[in-house]
């Protein structure tokens, strides 16, 4: 009976954060329509530098611009619905694949970054937690402090500096070989690939990192001192089992929480990092869209980029429910 | 435990504490040199028939081809590099201070009523709170700077307060929840104190400490930010000194071993983050006796 109510109760909370979701993504839509209709007549744009007024009023009709606003809108959503965002003004091909194609380059960065941040960070943070004192914890601790009041594009030119002017070990930008398995063009599988991913994923993870061992350190400095550590200890467990099993599984629940709320905060780092290593991403083509005004590609990224973020925010909320027993399903 | 104790308490620690009085120095030196700028630096960067494009690119001092008059050289456009950097902090504190004043105020109130009148209001604040910490201060500022096409110092300052006022109001609503549980609370309403007065009078002194380290934090954070959509290109304008669009130019020419570009800029934005970053992680330990 119990566990059957358990059941539902979990249930109507995850379709209480899935009707939430739907909701955030539709003012992220209102707003993007929005800005779309105030930043100028696309039919102008639509047409072309050269159309007359005949044109203009033609794109109009068949695009449907001379309907009221509210049926622009649920149009705009329909079509959205079905992954129609309508044509790049620049390239002149749909907006949606153009993101798509681009897409690998930066999930690849993405992920190798969350990895050396969640790694190292936690990592790093364990092996401080237990010796504070001693010098080599000391000189991390600062470097991590160093860490987080660099902004990441300093990060990211500083290691270029370093590591492809000075030292030439590494290339300063571009991707690498690449090799296409379907739809997906992957880096990770030839060595000019690797070499050229090692200066991106540090500088998109650096600053990830020093968050999640300053987390990390702090909750095991509090969790150590907790009365149940206190017995593992005097119980004569080895510092293996107690460190990791007993410290460190509580000190996982902010890491795992952080690392998925930071979500927004690492796609809006990649186009900075995409940007200084010419890492042909998704984010690139965001930061070029935006100078070229091309609404169709800025708007799509903005959808997509909601409903990666909130996907992401509803899956750790539910292994939040699942790790964590206390939690209410409010 | 006396107010005047408990005051003379911290102005000790203080001075005890190196890093702190290192932090603050760097983060006071800079709001000087900042404010006097005008007066300090050798030449107004900004000035067209101050800066001439005869001096472009020319190294620091003390190296081969340095000249006298420009201390850390100059960018491609002629600039001195040390004006530039002491004009370019004028946008960052501007900015910094700004963003903290205004989303503070209004995160600080959004939170004191979510706390103390909870229901519904507390419900709709909170959620759209939560989702716009996770779309992240950063991504909103870029996207919005992006699809408005506008720029200026106070557009940079609203589009990072659009959503960054959330850190104040969710750290002020939890401060109040557990204040509002006081016996002196109570002891207020029962002598028939009203609403506004319970708010201004008594919760928002007990409640604010907190707050205190997130306007460090955040503040650091910020000027960061600025400099991070100026580097972007979707920050201040060309015309604005700003830390960031200095280091995105001198990009350009580091590949041909013009490091000071790039460098100098970079080493004056991070002393002043850490010298903040030092002040908020004393205020931090200070203010949480939890924590030994």
């Amino acid at each position: 009976m119990f566990r059957l109510c358990l059941i539902y109760s979990m249930f109507t909370y995850i379709v209480r954060r899935l009707i939430q979701g739907i909701v955030v993504l539709l003012a992220v839509s209102l707003i993007c329509f929005i800005v779309f209709r105030s930043a100028g007549d696309p039919a102008v744009s639509m047409a072309g530098q050269y159309a007359t007024f005949q044109d203009i009023e033609e794109v109009r009709k068949v695009f449907g611009l001379d309907k009221p606003y509210y049926i622009q809108y649920l149009r705009f959503i329909a079509n959205a619905l079905q992954g129609n965002f309508g044509l790049s003004f620049v390239n002149r091909v749909p907006a949606l694949p153009l993101i798509l194609e681009r897409l690998p380059a930066t999930v690849e960065l993405a992920t190798s970054a969350i990895l050396i941040s969640v790694v190292f960070g936690v990592g790093l943070g364990v092996l401080v937690s237990l010796k504070p004192y001693l010098v080599r914890n000391r000189l991390i601790m600062a470097g991590s402090l160093f860490n987080i009041s660099m902004p990441t594009f300093l990060t990211g030119i500083l290691l270029i500096m370093v590591f492809a002017v000075y030292l030439k070990v590494l290339p300063p930008f571009g991707r690498g070989e690449t090799v296409t398995i379907g739809f997906w063009r992957t880096g990770f599988l030839t060595w000019s690939g690797i070499k050229h991913l090692i200066l991106p994923a540090f500088t998109l993870g650096m600053y990830q990192l020093a968050v999640l061992l300053r987390l990390t350190r702090a909750g095991m400095r509090e969790v150590l001192t907790e009365e149940y550590i206190k017995t593992a200890w005097a119980k004569g467990l080895p510092p293996r089992k107690v460190i990791f099993k007993h410290a460190l599984r509580n000190v996982l629940i902010p890491v795992v929480t952080m690392t998925g709320l930071q979500f927004g905060e690492l796609i809006a780092f990649s186009f900075v990092t995409e940007l200084i290593f010419q890492w042909p991403g998704a984010g690139n083509l965001l930061l070029t869209s935006i100078f070229e005004q091309d609404q169709p590609v800025i708007v799509t990224y903005v959808m997509l980029a909601a409903l990666v973020i909130l996907t992401i925010n509803i899956i750790v909320d539910i292994l939040y429910a699942i790790l964590n027993p206390k939690i209410r399903y409010e | 435990m006396s107010k005047g104790f408990f005051k003379s308490k911290i102005v000790h620690d203080f001075f005890h504490d190196p890093s702190a009085v290192i932090g603050s120095l760097l983060l006071v030196l800079s709001i000087l040199l900042a404010f006097f700028a005008p007066s300090i630096a050798p030449q107004n960067p900004y000035d067209l028939e101050k800066v001439s494009l005869e001096h472009f690119l020319t190294p620091p001092i003390w190296m081969e081809g340095g000249e006298p008059g420009f201390l850390l050289g100059t960018d491609d456009q002629g600039r001195d590099i040390f004006s530039t950097i002491l004009y370019g902090f004028r946008t960052s504190l501007i900015v910094g201070f700004g963003v903290v004043l205004i989303a503070g105020t209004f995160g600080i109130i959004v939170g004191l009523l979510a706390g103390y009148y909870g229901g519904v209001m507390d419900t709709v604040t909170m959620r759209l709170a939560d989702t716009l910490f996770s779309f992240s201060t950063t991504l909103i500022a870029i996207l919005l700077l992006g699809l408005f096409n506008r720029s200026g110092v106070f557009v940079v300052i609203i589009a990072i307060c659009v959503a960054d006022w959330v850190k104040y109001a969710r750290t002020m609503r939890g401060s109040v929840l557990e204040v509002k549980e006081e016996a002196y609370i109570t002891a207020a309403k029962a002598t028939g104190a009203g609403d506004l007065r319970l708010l201004l009078r008594h919760l928002l002194p007990n409640a604010i400490p907190p707050i205190f380290v997130i306007v460090a934090v955040d503040l650091a954070v910020v000027i960061m930010l600025e400099a991070t959509l100026s580097f972007l290109g979707v920050g201040v304008p060309l015309t604005e000194p700003s830390l960031g669009m200095m280091i995105s130019i001198g990009k350009n020419y580091m590949y041909a071993g013009m490091w000071w570009l790039v460098l100098f800029p970079g080493i004056a934005l991070f002393l002043l983050v850490i010298g903040i970053n030092l002040f908020a992680d004393w205020l931090r330990e200070e203010l949480n006796p939890k924590i030994e």
